[in-house]
């Protein structure tokens, strides 16, 4: 009950922050919004299935790169064609390197998804006769549900519009990936997670359902990668490094992967606190943020969440 | 060459991060920022040592004793930090390393600026020879050889002494050594010195050869992360083998066909993981 109330308190004021918030903070609200999905995605497999990907950066760059190539070379300016397009893309790369990633678990897997999102990176800044390299491709302003809005000052498109539609793609992601989690099929994930060799007695799957799980971050990685691009106007492969990975995880942890929306949590606190050391210690934030993720790691391993609820030590060894 | 000097560089930081690998079963993110770390020192060492007059010929003194003295920072890394997360499951472990990464990125930044420093004219103060229709430096056949004897030296370090015996029964049973009498945190301590000690003698190595940069690290990890997944986690052979691959295909790759550079070396790394996922000499202790 008490959480129905806080996620509709937490509604009612993403709903509010174009209105009353200046515009400066709804714009951060935007890569909120497209990190939000990419997390929903990437903590099904490290907190529901036990596999984390340092790589999932590489779908990011596969959504924003399909966005940037849509609007600019191909005419494709609407925003719906892009999500689409994106999440079948993603699907498309996810399916074989899935595949192969997820024959292997902990140090093993995590190893081979950076590898694959390192391939990408250099691919995309070698080839720049296509991908522009390093200069990146421009992300032109896409359509909402076939509205141009081309009128309009591209900040009142990002905060008014833009902020909504956004806003609903999280939504609607959210409300997909809650009933995921909490189908049998997000059971048999929970059981994978925690003993692989009785899921297997028990008939599930192990392999096919890691491959799920798998395909569903990567789709979802990829739309949040197109969602990320558009505000940003340019897209360039240091969405796809691994650091980019990395930092996802990071988000995760920072909220709580033991939640469901503690990846939510943990993005949006991620782009306030990068935000504001940023501006209190532009020379040295990397600094304290390491400091913040080493603490996190070594005194809260339950993220924000985990602290909220106080409850037993998530994750303390769940090998 | 340039190549086979890249590769025993490449070596150096991979050998760190295979012993630590092999014995505390860490994958350290940071080994690329222990590297930077030890570019940087090597750089304000050898300047100090040119101001205080010291004979240019002798540079490489210096050089090696910094970047090995910075090594012991891995102490303050591994009581300071990661002895608490043992226990933990492995991603919290990369996680952290993850964490020094980024503090050790701004830590060097603050120390010594964002603007790349070099060591100036040091690099070809042993002059050159001919190899083969090439001009090599001279250092750089120092380096090659220094990383040689490090190489043999930890083979016998590994194999002829009590404190390898003990690394060696550590990698493969760590209950059943602990329960011998092996304390683990003295052991642990020391390991992971070790691997960081490696890591940043490598980084103040390769600077005459170039300039430090902040972002020489992150840059680093990826290729030594080639060259371990390649030889195999924790293995020193397969760190040896690795890095020569690894150090070799780039340079003929950068000479004829640049554009393939990192993502041949990638694809390898894949091929390997799929083919062979404990890469060519691993062993029993990297199962599980």
């Amino acid at each position: 009950m008490m959480g129905r109330v806080v996620l509709a308190l937490a509604g009612a004021g993403v709903l509010a922050v174009p209105l009353v918030a200046p515009t400066y903070h709804v714009l951060l609200m935007l890569p909120f919004m497209a990190y939000g999905v990419v997390l929903l995605g990437l903590n099904l497999l490290f907190g529901y299935t036990g596999l984390v990907s340092f790589g999932h950066a590489l779908f990011i760059g596969v959504g924003a790169y399909t966005g940037a190539f849509l609007t600019s070379k191909f005419g494709v300016r609407s925003l719906e064609a892009i999500l689409v397009a994106s999440a079948v893309l993603g699907a498309l790369v996810a399916a074989p390197v899935a595949a192969l990633c997820v024959r292997y678990v902990k140090i093993y897997f995590g190893m081979l998804t950076l590898a694959f999102g390192m391939v990408f990176y250099t691919f995309v800044l070698k080839f720049y006769r296509v991908t522009g390299g390093d200069e990146g491709t421009p992300y032109l302003r896409p359509s909402l549900l076939g509205f141009g809005l081309e009128g309009i000052p591209k900040t009142d498109y990002l905060i008014g519009p833009y902020y909504y539609y956004s806003l609903v793609v999280l939504a609607l992601a959210a409300a997909v990936m809650w009933r995921v989690v909490h189908s049998p099929f997000g059971l048999c994930l929970k059981t994978i997670r925690d003993n692989p060799a009785k899921a297997e007695t028990l008939g599930i799957s192990v392999g096919r359902y890691r491959w799920y799980a798998f395909m569903i971050s990567a789709v979802y990685a990829s739309a949040g990668g197109a969602l990320l691009g558009a505000p940003i106007g340019n897209v360039d492969p240091t969405l796809a490094y691994w650091t980019h990975s990395g930092n996802l995880v990071f988000m995760t942890l920072l909220g709580g992967f033991a939640s469901f929306f503690g990846p939510l949590v943990g993005a949006f606190a991620f782009i306030y606190l990068e935000d504001a050391l940023k501006s209190l210690a532009p020379s040295f934030w990397r600094l304290i943020f390491g400091a913040i993720l080493a603490a996190i790691v070594i005194f809260a391993p339950g993220g924000l969440m985990g602290l909220v609820r106080r409850a037993r030590p998530l994750g303390v060894s769940r090998a | 060459m340039s190549g086979v000097f890249h590769a025993s560089i490449l070596f150096l930081v991979s050998a760190g991060l295979q012993v630590v690998f092999g014995v505390q079963k860490i994958f350290n993110l940071a080994c690329g920022s222990f590297y930077a770390l030890g570019a940087y020192v090597g750089v304000s060492a050898v300047q100090a040592y040119a101001a205080a007059g010291g004979p240019a010929g002798f540079f490489i003194v210096p050089l090696a004793l910094a970047g090995l003295a910075i090594g012991l920072v891995g102490v303050v890394v591994e009581r300071g930090l990661l002895r608490f997360v043992y226990e933990r499951d492995e991603t919290f472990q990369l996680l952290l390393t993850f964490a020094l990464v980024l503090m050790l990125e701004d830590a060097i930044r603050l120390t010594w600026g964002t603007s790349p420093l070099s060591t100036g004219g040091m690099y070809l103060v042993y002059g050159q020879v001919r190899i083969l229709g090439a001009a090599v430096p001279v250092y750089n056949l120092i380096v090659i050889a220094a990383s040689l004897v490090i190489a043999v030296g930890i083979g016998a370090l590994l194999t002829r002494t009590a404190f390898g015996r003990i690394i060696r029964a550590a990698a493969d049973n760590r209950e059943m050594a602990e329960a011998l009498g092996v304390d683990m945190r003295w052991l642990y301590a020391r390991v992971f010195t070790l691997g960081t000690a490696l890591g940043t003698l490598g980084g103040a190595l390769v600077i005459p050869a170039t300039a430090a940069m902040s972002e020489m690290g992150i840059e680093l990890i990826v290729e030594a992360f080639a060259v371990v997944v390649i030889g195999g986690l924790g293995s020193m052979r397969g760190a040896f083998v690795g890095a020569l691959t690894v150090g070799v295909l780039r340079s003929v790759a950068i000479s004829t066909y640049p554009e393939l550079e990192m993502l041949l070396i990638y694809l390898i790394v894949i091929a390997v993981l799929v083919l062979r996922p404990r890469g060519l000499f691993g062993t029993a202790a990297t199962a599980t």
